[in-house]
């Protein structure tokens, strides 16, 4: 292949960086930090609470409802002791917290966040393997939860560490499985393209406009909607397994396990573990997002008027662009409270629950939803 | 009489609360009511002294069968005990004493309402000052207050105003409104230490509690007064406003201030040391012991107590730790053999550290071993004039055969440059006349005590030790007891018990000896040495046993076994 | 003897969590929307707002020594407060008042009186014991230090917090 340096140009490389720097350090990072802010709050209130409200700006008296707190939070983490108990395997032990938050950050590189702005694609990587890619990368991150368990050397954190990796990977099977329907559906492996099907034609769970709708003469999709809720519903649940969150975060029920596999850690090092489940449960939410809610579209087919609105069908305006990107975030922020407002309700389930939900009702009934959605495919588009 | 025919000729068979028990002819109703457990309240009383039944605290029912008319058969109750006719009005259990047939009743309603009124008198004019009281906790007023007393005061009238906070000798202080009359401390000066400077003075609420005007209570028993005051009347200057009673632990040890070993009871609390006071024991001490030997425990408080081990780096001592001090010290004196070492033990030091002293002087060999002599004033009552407490165990176990002899030729070859090694364990040498040119000409001076004494401060090795109270251990007193010493407090800092070190010192010169606890030098010493044949530390008791006859009598004893035989106390 | 408790039968609706699930998601939310909507105040803003004019007579906070009218230090070293006192917060060192003193009838006064405020539970065992009445329970209960030393009450910072206490009992004064 005729790849040299100068063949790359200079522009694109440029383009993406700031697209990654700006995603990552921009967007994720302050989101996953505000997660937790989010997280406070919103079980405070549920529990008729205040939560933090008095972190504001340093050495004033301004604390805009506590939205210093993360910031608060950061500085703590960093200036903390960072202990390194003396029976720990240093190399894993240092390795894990790493592990746990970099797959999490990297599975975003596929995911569109936007349409496009001043002609360029809001995604960092633009592949036509995108789910593919996500369950790659997200399945390494169990390594680093498996790898702090038994570095950590202590029987708490090894016992977190063994029913992580089995949940994992039990539910990776689910999760694989349920979206086999949905990339049926688009016939489409590229996300990008995904979101923008569904822009045109009717988000998955919402197949109102274009060509999904009935009086458009969709039927296909009216009759795929019941197999594309099962997907949905497996899919959600799934990702709440993987990213061991409530009601299934029986790796560190701290009821059974003091903290779980993070149980030796302090300092960063547990920051890093604590920031990985919510820049999982963020990725999570986008991913859902993408599949099933249409992404960064505009419901009700708004993005076409809109778009006829600006003049060129070829280039998407950039106030547009923007809001196409405030759309994303927003469903994804919607989606986070959702994920805290289960957490804050739902009952822990027995480990042996979470297995037989995986194994015997998801797996089973994901797989059947395949069949289902292939049935309904043959019959509604011959 | 058919229950004395069944009994022995010196029993006679006693009705105590409905039970029969059988007592010795002669017993006081107060003892054979403590034999029957009916244990009768009582303040003027105690088996020590005289009987003068003056506080009425000790008033119960008591009943004699009725005298038959002759020819009348008595009439017999249902255990075939004679029945008994009991009398309208209370007797004083303390100075009567039973005869057959007796019927005595402790918890009858009559009884119970004497004592009731007898404790609503005595508190009438009582300060009720308990929280400043050091008497409080071991208070007999408060005890029989709870147990017999009223809840409430009906007594409306001013209270009698008495002298308070008197000082009525060097060590002793009188509170007049707490006092009970109840003439204990009158007798025991009288009777026991023949020192008559009690006496009441004034009549009825106003009687008072005095000393005679122109003396003070300065005996060197004095202390045993404030021992036996039922209540917080008098104090002692010592332990006055020093701890309260209820927090201290007690220990039963003995006192090492001379060659008696009287037995005592040592209250310490958290590490530090209240009080000490008599046990009784009636083979060596009575229930009494001297004020020079209550005061001993001072000596543990001393500022200038070693608490580390020290070497000597040219003119300077460092502070080292224990295995460096033992291996020095080991290294320093196995360099010397025979004549040129001596060892100069202690007459205070245990059995065991006699004996492992012992063992060290079989290893090292050296020329002389010898024990400071300490020879004081004794007395007729209980101080001995020897003041090392355990002479007689060296004399055993060190065979030591004159103490203090072998001294002065120690000195002479010190100078003749004969003895260059020396060590020294529990006695500061300057003290016994040794001059510091002597010991500064010495190449090797190891030495054990509590304290940096002069000594201390001319020796290469120091290794501190731990003070009597501050260790286990057993010792033989002047009249052949063997007794036992205990711990009641840890010994400060890094300082060890003495047969920790003379046993690590044993180990770092001879290598393993078998011995893992203190019980094991005494089980090792007992199987060399016939007199300790049989025993172990735990078989000594807290009485001690006789082991020697040495042909000594104790004054005190003899004088209360004559006060005994001719009837006045019960002993 | 064993109880075996028998498992509920579930109905299939039940099976499915669902329905649970849902109700536990209104509940919740039923919740959140009140607070937010402010219908339901349950939390005061401690430090700009206190509860200390509403506390009950019985409130337990800080134990400190009391004087009475006379400025006499009540307390007469008697120690049973340092003997009940569950946590062992309390230090007491007695002394003789010296000869000469006003109140040198009373004799015995405490030389150092510690409260260990870390250890305190504020259980009012050692007010409840004091035969002099000197020792209260008062109603101060922002206890703070930067170092363990600064936690222990001494002698003066107790009688600080203290002041002085009149009435209650007159054991030491010209009647007695």
């Amino acid at each position: 292949m005729n790849c040299s340096l100068a063949s790359i140009e200079f522009s694109a490389v440029l383009i993406h960086v700031i697209k990654i720097v700006v995603l990552v350090f921009v967007v994720i990072l302050p989101m996953v930090a505000y997660s937790v802010w989010a997280e406070r709050k919103v079980s405070a209130i549920i529990q008729d609470r205040v939560g933090p409200n008095r972190v504001g700006i340093p050495f004033t008296k301004i604390s805009l409802a506590g939205l210093g707190q993360p910031i608060a939070d950061g500085v703590k983490f960093l200036l903390k002791e960072d202990l390194t108990p003396g029976h720990v395997n240093k190399l894993y032990f240092w390795l894990a917290p790493a592990l746990t938050m970099v797959p999490a950050i990297l599975t975003c590189a596929v995911l569109p966040f936007g349409s496009e702005l001043f002609g360029e694609k809001m995604v960092v990587a633009d592949l036509n393997v995108g789910p593919l890619f996500i369950f790659a990368i997200a399945s390494l991150s169990v390594y680093g939860i498996v790898l702090a368990g038994w570095s950590s050397n202590s029987k708490y954190p090894f016992l977190g560490g063994i029913r992580s990796s089995s949940q994992m990977i039990s539910y990776e099977i689910s999760l694989g499985l349920s979206l086999v329907p949905v990339l049926l559906i688009f016939g489409e492996l590229n996300l990008s393209t995904i979101v923008e099907e569904q822009s045109k034609n009717g988000w998955l769970l919402l197949p109102l406009w274009g060509e999904g709708a009935v009086w458009n003469g969709g039927w296909d999709r009216f009759f795929l909607f019941f197999p594309a809720c099962i997907a949905f519903i497996v899919f959600t649940t799934s990702i709440f397994a993987e990213t061991n969150r409530l009601p299934f975060d029986l790796p560190e029920c701290e009821t059974e396990l003091v903290a779980g596999y993070h149980t030796e850690y302090s300092s960063m090092k547990f920051a890093l573990f604590f920031l990985g489940e919510y820049a999982a449960m963020i990725i999570g939410s986008g991913l859902i997002v993408t599949l099933f809610l249409g992404g960064w579209s505009l419901p009700f087919g708004w993005d076409a008027g809109l778009m006829k609105m600006a003049g060129n069908p070829e280039q998407v305006p950039w106030w547009l662009g923007l809001m196409h990107i405030a759309t994303f975030l927003g469903k994804v922020i919607a989606f986070i409270i959702f994920f805290i407002w289960v957490r804050w309700t739902l009952p822990r389930f027995r480990y042996d629950q979470l297995m037989k939900l995986g194994w015997i009702v998801f797996f089973e009934l994901a797989l059947l939803n395949i069949f289902i959605t292939a049935g309904i495919l043959i019959l509604t588009r011959p | 009489m058919v229950a004395s025919k069944d009994s022995g000729e010196n029993l006679v068979s006693v009705q105590v609360d409905d039970h029969w028990i059988s007592v010795p002819r002669g017993t006081r109703m107060i003892e054979a009511c403590k034999q029957a457990a009916a244990e009768v309240p009582h303040y003027c009383y105690h088996p020590k002294l005289t009987s003068p039944g003056n506080c009425r605290m000790c008033l119960v029912e008591m009943g004699m069968p009725p005298r038959p008319s002759p020819g009348e058969e008595p009439e017999l109750d249902a255990d075939g005990h004679a029945k008994i006719n009991w009398m309208p009005r209370p007797v004083i259990a303390c100075a009567n004493t039973v005869v057959d047939g007796m019927g005595i009743r402790t918890q009858s309603l009559l009884a119970k309402e004497c004592r009731q009124g007898v404790m609503e008198f005595l508190l009438i004019n009582h300060p009720l000052d308990c929280p400043i009281c050091d008497q409080a906790g071991e208070c007999t007023l408060q005890e029989y207050s709870v147990e017999h007393g009223n809840g409430q005061s009906r007594f409306l009238e001013s209270k009698v105003k008495k002298p308070k906070n008197v000082e009525i000798g060097p060590r002793i202080r009188l509170d007049d409104e707490r006092c009970v009359l109840c003439s204990r401390c009158v007798r025991f000066s009288k009777e026991v230490v023949d020192d008559d400077v009690f006496g009441f003075v004034d009549r009825g609420s106003h009687s008072v509690l005095t000393v005679h005007p122109d003396r003070k209570l300065e005996n060197n028993y004095s202390l045993n007064t404030v021992d036996i005051c039922p209540v917080g009347a008098l104090t002692s200057n010592d332990f006055r406003f020093k701890m309260r009673v209820w927090f201290m632990r007690e220990t039963k040890s003995l006192c090492t201030g001379c060659a008696r070993g009287c037995n005592t009871v040592v209250g310490s609390r958290e590490g530090k040391i209240y009080r000490q006071s008599p046990r009784e024991n009636n083979d060596v001490n009575s229930a009494w012991m001297c004020d020079t030997g209550r005061m001993e425990y001072h000596q543990l408080e001393n500022p200038a107590r070693l608490t580390e081990p020290m070497i000597k780096r040219g003119k300077k001592h460092r502070t080292v730790d224990w295995p460096e001090a033992i291996c020095r010290a080991a290294r320093d004196l196995t360099k010397f053999k025979g004549e040129q070492l001596a060892i100069i033990a202690s007459g205070r030091m245990t059995n065991e550290e006699l004996y492992l002293t012992r063992t060290l002087a079989e290893s090292l060999q050296p020329g002389v071993v010898d024990i400071v002599k300490r020879e004081g004033e004794g007395d007729d009552y209980l101080s001995h004039c020897d003041k090392n407490p355990n002479v007689n165990g060296a004399r055993k176990v060190l065979k030591i055969r004159s103490p203090g002899s072998k001294l002065k030729s120690i000195r002479k070859r010190i100078v003749e440059d004969k003895i260059k090694a020396l060590l020294v364990i529990g006695e500061d040498l300057i003290d016994c006349g040794f001059t510091e040119g002597e010991l500064s000409s010495l190449q090797c001076l190891v030495s054990s005590h509590i304290i940096a004494n002069p000594t201390a401060k001319m020796s290469h090795v120091v290794l501190p030790g731990a003070g009597y109270a501050e260790k286990r251990g057993s010792m033989i007193n002047a009249t052949g007891r063997l007794q036992r010493l205990n711990k009641a407090i840890d010994p400060p800092g890094q300082s060890r018990e003495d047969w920790e070190i003379l046993h690590e010192l044993n180990r770092a010169v001879d290598g393993c000896d078998g011995v893992t606890e203190l019980a094991d030098v005494f089980t090792q010493m007992a199987s060399t040495l016939s007199i300790f044949k049989g025993l172990s530390l735990s078989r000594i008791g807290d009485l001690g046993v006789d082991v020697m006859d040495t042909g000594e009598t104790v004054p005190l004893l003899e004088r209360e076994a004559r006060r005994v035989s001719e009837g006045l106390i019960v002993g | 003897m064993p109880i075996v408790v028998q498992r509920p039968r579930l109905t299939i609706a039940e099976k499915c969590y669902f329905p649970a699930i849902m109700k536990g998601l209104r509940i919740t939310l039923g919740h959140a929307i009140r607070i937010l909507l402010r219908k339901k105040k349950v939390t005061m803003q401690y430090p700009e707002a206190k509860w200390d004019d509403h506390l009950p007579e019985h409130y337990r906070g800080a134990p400190a020594l009391v004087t009475d009218e006379h400025d006499r230090e009540r307390c007469v070293s008697c120690q049973l407060c340092e003997f009940i006192c569950p946590p062992r917060a309390i230090t007491i060192i007695p002394e003789e008042i010296p000869a000469g003193d006003e109140w040198q009838k009373v004799e015995k006064r405490p030389k150092i009186f510690d409260i260990d405020m870390i250890r305190c539970i504020y259980c009012g065992m050692c007010e409840e014991v004091c035969p002099e009445q000197a020792i209260f329970l008062r109603k101060d209960y922002a206890i703070t230090g930067v170092s363990r030393e600064e936690m222990v009450h001494d002698k003066k910072k107790l009688y600080e917090i203290g002041g002085r206490r009149e009435g209650l009992v007159n054991k030491w004064n010209e009647l007695k």
